[in-house]
């Protein structure tokens, strides 16, 4: 996956957790809390999706690396190059 | 004791998502029995809802809970709503939830056990919902959370008993001054689990019929068992002060309620406890058989449950009461851990309209199963209607008995 391609994939998983959330204007330098209505349970969504999805894991102590878009494609780069979209 | 009044109701049922399209339908003859299918069981039959859990919940807070969390969010919202109490005014701290529920949790299992054999069973995706869903508390505790409700929140295991007992619970956290308003009923998401339509195919006791609407059955000779169903109702019960303080709409007072216990057996009835669960409640409200107008059975369908019910009641009534007696789950299926609720729903509006609303799919009545006062088919209009009196009994030989009374200052 390139990281458009990431991007879009965590968007989705972001689309699936709070469908209500207008994720057009997201900006990927800001915090996800800090623009999306988010909480623990939701970043737990997010490395539960990843696993599901992607079978990729996400270790408790690298969940700081997925506070915002940009953070999160960078962490999850080396993670998913090898798989298709 | 202060006098308890039920002065809102929030429901919704297989036919009716609020008490005026239900009352309509239950005197209009009609079903909310439709056809069915799921996982393993396959084509069945059932009660569905079509209520909108958008009113009062997004789609996130839909995806985290669970169905009979929806469903106790819709019923709790609409009965402040019907209540016309000033929810902005009322002290949240002193407003306590209490449920009944048949079963909770073998939804959100089933579903991740599904999910699991996904993954090859690799418990790694095992959700980090499951806990907050599968707690027994949790239909009750998503609606404190959705209505922010501080006071005491719990739901009350009482098998198919559970709607009734929810409203005797609420009625006595009132009458202990634990709580001013208590929302109080019972609420049912069974038809997400395959177990329990499996379990009652295993029992012999699932209802099959090609016209879905023709299913659900107790009384007639051609019963063939339960309809599962989901539904949900719940009340707004105040002290008889708080509710005249504020000039409340009361649509009745509960005076009499009674649970006792079998003690004979895992799942067959035992009429001589269903009578004497009925005659404590009379005896507790003041009344005796004859002041019975409507009484409203239990009767689910099942070729010996309806006959062992109907053998209990005759004890109580047959040669001492004139009172019209009918089934609600002959439209809508067994509500489960809102039967009790939504079953006393359905006759409530009859204090005003004196109708007593039909046990309808009677084409042949079974012998065993007649009893004074049966109102098969068609609505019975009476002179006047004082007293209600509403049964629900379910497994492990729990019974319930509920009266209601017409309001009078």
């Amino acid at each position: 996956m390139t990281p458009a391609e990431i991007r879009d994939a965590v968007l989705d998983i972001l689309d699936t957790i709070n469908p209500d959330e207008d994720l057009s204007s997201l900006d990927d330098e800001k915090e996800f809390r800090d623009q999306l209505d988010m909480d623990s349970m939701d970043f737990l969504d997010i490395v539960m999706e990843l696993r599901k999805r992607y079978r990729v894991q996400v270790p408790e102590e690298d969940y700081d690396n997925l506070v915002s878009m940009n953070k999160t494609v960078a962490y999850l780069e080396p993670k998913m190059k090898d798989i298709s979209a | 004791m202060s006098r308890i009044v039920i002065t809102g109701i929030g429901l919704t049922a297989p036919n009716g998502n609020n008490l005026l399209d239900y009352r309509k339908n239950l005197l209009d003859g009609v079903s909310g029995v439709q056809d069915y299918e799921i996982r393993y069981v396959g084509k069945t039959l059932a009660g569905i809802c079509d209520f909108d859990a958008l009113k009062h919940q997004n789609r996130r807070e839909i995806r985290r809970g669970t169905r009979a969390g929806s469903i106790a969010i819709y019923c709790c919202n609409e009965a402040i709503a019907n209540s016309q109490i000033d929810w902005g005014q009322v002290d949240h701290a002193r407003t306590g939830i209490y449920l009944g529920v048949t079963e909770h949790g073998n939804v959100e299992t089933e579903n991740e056990i599904y999910e699991l054999s996904q993954f090859d069973y690799d418990v790694s995706v095992w959700n980090h919902f499951h806990n907050p869903r599968t707690v027994a508390n949790n239909p009750a505790g998503e609606a404190a959370l959705n209505m922010e409700i501080t006071g005491p929140h719990y739901t009350i295991g009482a098998a198919c008993a559970a709607g009734n007992s929810g409203l005797i619970q609420g009625a006595q956290m009132l009458q202990l001054g634990q709580c001013d308003v208590a929302l109080a009923g019972g609420v049912s998401e069974s038809i997400h689990t395959f177990g329990i339509f499996a379990s009652f195919k295993s029992q012999g006791a699932l209802a099959q019929h090609p016209v879905a609407s023709e299913a659900s059955r107790p009384f007639d000779v051609d019963r063939t068992g339960i309809v599962v169903s989901e539904g949900g109702c719940v009340y707004v019960l105040e002290r008889l002060d708080d509710a005249l303080a504020r000039g409340a709409r009361i649509y009745g007072e509960l005076v009499g309620y009674s649970i006792n216990t079998d003690a004979t057996d895992f799942v067959l009835p035992n009429p001589e406890r269903q009578s004497q669960c009925v005659q404590i409640a009379l005896g507790r409200a003041g009344i005796t058989p004859a002041d019975v107008d409507i009484l409203s059975t239990h009767a689910t369908g099942t070729k010996s449950g309806d006959i062992q019910e109907i053998a209990g009641l005759r004890k109580v009534f047959q040669g001492n009461s004139n009172c019209s007696v009918n089934n609600t789950k002959s439209f809508i299926g067994h509500t489960m851990g809102a039967a009790g609720a939504l079953e006393l729903a359905g006759n409530l509006p009859a204090f005003d309209d004196n109708i007593c609303h039909a046990t309808i799919n009677v084409d042949q009545l079974d012998e065993e199963c007649d009893m004074d006062g049966l109102v098969l088919n068609t609505p019975q209009t009476l002179e006047s209607v004082d007293y209600i009196v509403n049964n629900s009994f379910g497994m492990l030989g729990i019974n319930s008995t509920v009266v209601i009374k017409k309001f009078t200052a």
